[in-house]
């Protein structure tokens, strides 16, 4: 380990307006949660860009492998009739 | 730029060649595809050591750029130009905040990077190695210095890999108010009394020099260019951003009533740039080398800095751990 380790990485996400999605903005470094929101406040909303924050250990993050991304997505891929545009109404059905 | 120090470090364009061929040809098909490169994706080994020396030269940059402003907090002529320059210099905290972070993705840790600044393995821009001497070099620096930056981040926003792109946009969308800052505080200067447009010519006659060379060497002396575009880490030459800061430059003095302190500048109609005298590139390389006016003193600041942060580092650790013990009971 490092002389020296560092705090711990949290991933900080961010809604910016109520209704929104919180959205992945960055990651800070601190000792504990309570601590990550509030480097995230001054990291990351220093201009309004937020209404709520969550932070989240980073090594509680599971990932997929984008190496693996072709099989993992792959049986969405064949199934068009998913999509409304698949299917041909006749345009006398005004209302579908 | 703030990554000016690339330059000199040993070029190793060969090192691609190394790679896996079927990897390496999906990686620049994705490149020249205009994809983003992400964290977990494979990339080549060059390209993930250019992008961290570049990456953390730039966040070094921004956190020892904090020294020559924050110089000046304490003396701010009025509470608003004070608040002002602290709201800039908490931003440019902020800017290396981003960019360590971007770092990191790549799989370095922030310990190893404060450490290779702290032990002068790393650069930074020599740019913040010269002493801001009067009040009117708080406003030379925001619209040079931050003027010349924004010429080399806007097409950083654009880089192929994705964590950098996203850091430079954020930092890009907080430049604008520090150039705007910067050129206000010269206007007001250079309306004012003619002290007051003495110490404004003072700042520009400082700060022209320094900033042109802000972008690095000239073009014939940097052997990372072309790597750099191929892989679209790097947009435009160091030559082209110059070039463009000057044109942008030269009028926004004349505005100001102010002299571009170089007697060989003059317009060429035919390309329609403005030509700019000589670069002492001897006293980039010094400076570079250590040997500005400021050198020691900065990186003496940021040791001190880190030092006398230890303790406080430590004891957030220890009450963090009791706290979580705590809990866990
Ligand atoms: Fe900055
Ligand atoms: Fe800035």
């Amino acid at each position: 380990m490092h002389p020296n380790p560092d705090w711990p990485l949290y991933e900080i996400f961010v809604r910016a307006r109520g209704g929104l999605d919180h959205k992945h903005v960055g990651s800070v470094h601190a000792a504990d949660a309570a601590m990550a929101l509030e480097h995230a406040r001054d990291v990351y909303t220093r201009r309004l860009e937020g209404v709520s924050v969550w932070v989240v250990r980073s090594t509680d993050i599971l990932a997929s492998d984008p190496a693996e991304a072709d099989a993992l997505f792959e049986p969405a891929r064949d199934k068009v009739y998913r999509h409304p545009t698949f299917y041909d109404i006749p345009k006398e059905v005004e209302t579908l | 730029m703030y990554t000016q120090g690339l330059n000199e470090l040993a070029a190793r364009p060969l090192a691609a060649m190394q790679e896996d061929p079927a990897l390496l040809r999906r990686f620049e098909a994705r490149i020249d595809a205009e994809e983003k490169i992400e964290p977990k994706d494979w990339m080549p080994d060059a390209y993930r050591q250019t992008l961290i020396r570049q990456i953390s030269q730039h966040a070094h940059s921004e956190i020892v750029g904090m020294l020559p402003e924050g110089n000046w907090i304490t003396r701010a002529p009025s509470l608003l130009r004070k608040s002002i320059l602290i709201a800039k210099v908490q931003d440019e905290g902020g800017h290396g905040a981003y960019l360590y972070s971007a770092t990191e993705t790549l799989g370095i840790s922030r310990a190893e990077l404060i450490e290779q600044l702290l032990s002068g393995a790393a650069k930074y821009s020599s740019i913040f190695n010269y002493p801001t001497l009067t009040w009117a070099d708080v406003g030379a620096i925001g619209w040079l210095v931050d003027g010349a930056a924004i010429m080399n981040q806007i097409p950083l926003c654009r880089c192929s890999y994705g964590p950098y792109s996203r850091a430079m946009i954020r930092i890009c969308k907080e430049e604008s108010f520090h150039q705007r800052q910067g050129y206000d505080l010269m206007l007001k200067l250079a309306r004012g009394s003619a002290a007051q447009r003495a110490i404004a010519q003072d700042a520009l006659n400082r700060w022209w020099w320094p900033s042109l060379m802000m972008f690095g060497p000239p073009d014939t002396a940097s052997p990372h260019t072309a790597l750099s575009v191929r892989w679209k880490i790097k947009r435009f030459t160091n030559d082209e951003l110059r070039q463009k800061f000057v044109d942008f430059t030269v009028p926004q003095a004349r505005f100001l009533g102010l002299e571009i302190p170089d007697p060989a500048l003059r317009w060429d109609a035919e390309r329609g740039q403005h030509v700019v005298g000589e670069i002492d590139w001897s006293e980039f390389q010094d400076v570079v080398r250590g040997n500005g006016p400021c050198n020691r003193d900065r990186l003496q600041a940021r040791r001190d800095a880190h030092e006398s942060g230890r303790w406080v580092r430590e004891a957030a650790l220890a009450h963090a751990a009791k706290h979580a013990r705590a809990a866990a009971a």
